[in-house]
């Protein structure tokens, strides 16, 4: 057998897991990629086997061994609740997934390096919460809804995971909102309306990360990151409402407790799927340090959170077709 | 020892020694009142100057450069709205930057100092000692008292160094929780530089050569009745010395006297606070019996104090987690700043005139 990682991607069909796969493509250090999934990635990728199966399922730990895998990247987490069919089977897909996902792998001889995709929403948001939320940052009295709940609770299970495998590098990237040209997530959802709602006498700072820097923080960690928890986010920050004015849009300041009826009213209605547990964004924003992941692996966002929210708008103008 | 420092606090510049006004009387006679430390001028006529047009006949323009610069300011109508405009266009293209606290150097500075400059000079005729003694740059902890009612001691002392300081630095102040929950406060808060008051965010400012305050008495500074005026309150769990000690950064002492003459607390309605979840409810004279007219500062006399730096990194490594040798320091960091405001207290004199 020739050289370099063979590498499984959980939730291949997904935006993140697809774009690592064809980054994957032709990087000389990978030698094969097995994707798996519930739905088919669309177009063929070099490398990729794609097996669909779901990660629940027993199938994984055969799939794992028959295909000699040392390097696990699990990105099969979810933030959209209506497009899986509403926060419960959202919920079973992302903690539940995790764990049996995780008691497959413990068993898998082969398997040297894991990577969970996580989200800065495990430090959840609030009043007291740090300008500037490091890794180490104390998490359990967060109060947590929703799919920040959900990562924090895959997260526990990863590192328990890491304590009974302790020959295994077990690496946890939490990634801020996805922001650029072709993604889709709930903050770009937001930010095409075209009058945005903000609460009333808030403005949040926002901190993005764009899509391309997104992946290449993926593919960084997967080659190089030591064990341990990272934020991949952009550098610098913009106000809520100076993001909308550089978008060129208008924001209407909304008071809070009218905002979670118009977020309900706007998901029934279909055009944003923003969850009523984050809309206390619009009123604390988060705000993570970058400088663990630049000093460990050498992660550096190309893009600022207000290039990426530029290029978001360059694009979205161009119309680009926009993925899902 | 202790008393001998604590002189410094009134005493006049030592080092160029007591020295007088160097300004003419109206009747052509030099002043005789002894100069404001550090400066030229004595009370009357350092204020005077300050509101005499910008070009004083003793500080004429030298250069040909400079001679036009002031005859533009001179010609300044059309300059004013062209900065105007031009400001309005970057404000609203988006084009200002702001670091990521969210301070926002350029509202702060342009929109927002210069509105509470009439209560800075006017109302409160807020006078400075020790200015100088807070670094030009690098990082330091000013801890200061905290007093009436409403937090306005923090934004002013903001506006003393942002303005008084021979660098003009921003200070950094952390606030409680109240203050990033609550609208329109937590925003304005952000923009102007302030963070959270947690360790995080004070070695991140710290690590960033910023000017940090902090206000240890919290709640109970800002919420004690007017009988307990002047007299600082516990000085929280002592974070700010682990904070100093482990970033080994100087602890500058500030005693801010005003501030309770111009909210007296004369109760505090503790029902209403429950109910509305306040830390305090303050019934002042004017408050709430005037409405919201009420919450208009009384025009009180202030003074802000820098005391001498107290450096922080002569310690060991392991100091931060003595409990008992941080409660010592916090006490005796407490009793210098109550020192220095009582010192203050008999400077200003007249509270009101």
């Amino acid at each position: 057998m020739g050289q370099g990682k063979r590498i499984l991607i959980t939730g291949v069909s997904s935006y993140l897991g697809l774009r690592l796969a064809r980054r994957f493509e032709h990087d000389d250090e990978v030698q094969a990629v097995v994707g798996v999934d519930l739905h088919e990635p669309p177009g063929p990728i070099g490398k990729l086997e794609f097996v669909r199966a779901d990660i629940r399922n027993p199938l994984i730990a055969r799939v794992l061994d028959s295909t000699e895998i040392d390097t696990l990247i699990h990105t099969n987490i979810s933030s959209h609740p209506s497009r899986l069919g509403g926060r419960s089977q959202i919920k079973e897909n992302n903690v539940m997934g995790t764990l049996q996902l995780l008691a497959a792998t413990q068993r898998a001889k082969k398997v040297k390096r894991v990577i969970m995709k996580s989200s800065t929403a495990v430090y959840g948001m609030g009043p007291k919460e740090p300008s500037i939320v490091r890794e180490d940052h104390d998490t359990r009295h967060a109060h947590l809804y929703g799919y920040g709940k959900d990562c924090a609770e895959a997260e526990t299970y990863v590192r328990d995971f890491a304590r009974r495998r302790k020959d295994i590098e077990v690496i946890i990237l939490r990634t801020q909102s996805l922001i650029g040209p072709t993604v889709r997530t709930n903050m770009t959802d937001y930010l095409s309306l075209p009058i945005i709602p903000t609460a009333l006498g808030y403005d949040p700072r926002l901190q993005l990360v764009h899509e391309d820097d997104a992946v290449e923080g993926f593919a960084q960690a997967t080659h190089g990151a030591p064990r341990g928890i990272y934020n991949i986010t952009g550098q610098g920050v913009v106000f809520l409402s100076k993001a909308i004015r550089v978008l060129g849009k208008v924001g209407i300041p909304v008071l809070y407790p009218a905002a979670t009826t118009a977020s309900s009213i706007l998901r029934r209605v279909g055009t944003v799927d923003f969850p009523s547990d984050q809309l206390q964004f619009l009123i604390y924003g988060r705000v993570v340090d970058y400088k663990r992941a630049r000093e460990e692996f050498g992660f550096v966002a190309r893009y600022s959170t207000e290039e990426a929210i530029a290029d978001f708008r360059e694009h979205r103008r161009a119309g680009a077709k926009v993925s899902v | 020892m202790q008393g001998a420092s604590n002189d410094n606090v009134i005493r006049l510049d030592a080092r160029r020694g007591p020295h007088r006004c160097e300004a003419t009387t109206t009747t052509g006679r030099p002043c005789r009142n002894h100069a404001i430390e550090g400066e030229r001028y004595c009370r009357v006529h350092g204020r005077q100057r300050a509101n005499a047009p910008a070009i004083a006949p003793s500080e004429s323009p030298t250069s040909d450069q400079e001679l036009r610069d002031a005859l533009v300011d001179l010609d300044a109508a059309p300059s004013v709205i062209d900065r105007l405009s031009a400001f309005m266009t970057r404000r609203l293209k988006g084009d200002y930057p702001i670091d990521e606290f969210g301070y926002d150097e350029e509202l702060s500075r342009e929109i927002l100092l210069p509105l509470l400059r009439p209560l800075y000079e006017h109302y409160f005729r807020i006078r400075t000692l020790g200015m100088s003694r807070i670094p030009n740059e690098g990082p330091a902890l000013l801890v200061a008292n905290h007093s009436g009612t409403i937090p306005i001691d923090a934004v002013m002392m903001q506006y003393a160094v942002a303005t008084e300081h021979p660098a003009e630095r921003v200070v950094r102040s952390i606030g409680a929780d109240l203050v990033w929950a609550a609208p329109f406060v937590s925003h304005l808060a952000r923009k102007t530089g302030n963070a959270v008051a947690c360790d995080e965010d004070a070695y991140a400012l710290l690590e960033r050569d910023q000017l940090v305050a902090v206000f240890p008495e919290g709640f109970k500074g800002v919420g004690k009745g007017w009988n307990e005026r002047y007299r600082l309150q516990r000085f929280g769990r002592g974070g700010f010395i682990e904070v100093a000690l482990r970033a080994r950064v100087p602890i500058v002492p500030v005693a801010i006297v005003g501030a309770e003459e111009a909210f007296p607390m004369v109760a505090n309605a503790k029902a209403l606070a429950t109910l509305l979840r306040f830390p305090y409810f303050p019934i002042t004279p004017t408050f709430p019996l005037l409405g919201p007219l009420g919450l208009l500062p009384l025009p009180s006399r202030w003074v802000i104090e820098f005391g001498e730096p107290i450096p922080m990194d002569g310690y060991p490594d392991d100091a931060a987690d003595d409990k008992m040798f941080v409660f010592d320091l916090t006490d005796s960091i407490r009793d210098r700043i109550q020192q220095m405001v009582y010192k203050g207290l008999k400077y200003r004199g007249s509270a009101f005139l």
